[in-house]
């Protein structure tokens, strides 16, 4: 019941801003409401008992990358793009594409859900943290490696494209 | 539904489909550059549920180490996507993605 409750309020909220987000004109308060985005999807991580990666979506997406956002915002934003069509020409088209492939999506889910299986037997192991830990240093410690060096190409590449004279 | 979900996991299918969805309708319709890249963030916080709801159903907790580098992507992807459009903004001043045409005869 409590479970139910939350999941429900949770995927409300993070239904409601996501289509706000879409369609606002100021994208200072579409940026708002992306982080309540994703601040409700770091509550349905919660009722999931992820509670690693709960923490980590609320430090590093809504702290890091949503700063960075709301960063360039302010750096880029013209009062007169708010007069601005938001817009583009192609937006019944795109309205439609997307409707047709979520259509698709919710098909091939329909077909596929009696090969889905009844699920494991066992429940997860209450201690996440350490399993997450043990996993991403064992099993998968090169895949992390590998990101590693993502993050130094991606922090290279934003100082140069950032720069005042390239 | 399963003894060890919350909740069956079509319920959370369906959120990640309908979050997906509203964030390919963004990318797609709007003309500032900026919105897009915050829709396209959207996109991939719909297939972090997936992940993590399948990986709480297999009781394995491999689809959570999938989250986290989706997530360490993103910021990537932000980082070195913000930075084209500052140094863009900058040249031409406009952040609509009509008006960035100049590869277009």
């Amino acid at each position: 019941m409590l479970n139910a409750v939350m999941f429900f309020f949770f995927a409300a909220l993070a239904l409601t801003s996501a289509i706000l987000m879409v369609t606002r004109r100021n994208i200072v308060h579409g940026a708002v409401f992306l982080i309540t985005t994703l601040l409700a999807t770091a509550g349905i991580f919660l009722q999931l008992q992820a509670e690693f990666l709960f923490v980590v979506q609320i430090i590093l997406y809504v702290g890091g990358i949503m700063v960075l956002f709301v960063f360039v915002i302010m750096l880029v934003n013209l009062d007169v793009s708010l007069h601005l069509v938001q817009f583009n020409r192609q937006r019944f088209v795109a309205g439609v594409l997307a409707v047709v492939l979520a259509a698709q999506v919710l098909g091939a889910f329909w077909v596929g859900r009696a090969s889905l299986g009844p699920g494991a037997k066992q429940v997860m192991e209450p201690k996440n943290t350490e399993a997450v830990g043990q996993a991403l240093f064992q099993r998968y410690m090169l895949p992390f490696e590998i990101a590693s060096i993502l993050l130094l190409v991606a922090m290279i590449g934003a100082v140069v494209m950032a720069k005042r004279r390239v | 539904m399963q003894a060890g979900m919350p909740m069956p996991i079509d319920a959370y299918l369906l959120l990640s489909l309908a979050l997906f969805t509203i964030g390919v309708v963004g990318v797609l319709t709007r003309r500032n550059v900026i919105v897009m890249l915050m829709s396209i963030e959207l996109i991939l916080n719909a297939v972090n549920i997936n992940l993590v709801a399948f990986s709480r159903y297999w009781g394995a907790v491999d689809g959570q180490i999938f989250a986290i580098f989706i997530i360490t992507d993103a910021a990537a992807e932000a980082a070195v996507g913000l930075g084209i459009i500052l140094a863009f903004f900058r040249n031409r001043q406009t952040v609509l993605a009509d008006e960035m045409d100049m590869l277009r005869w």
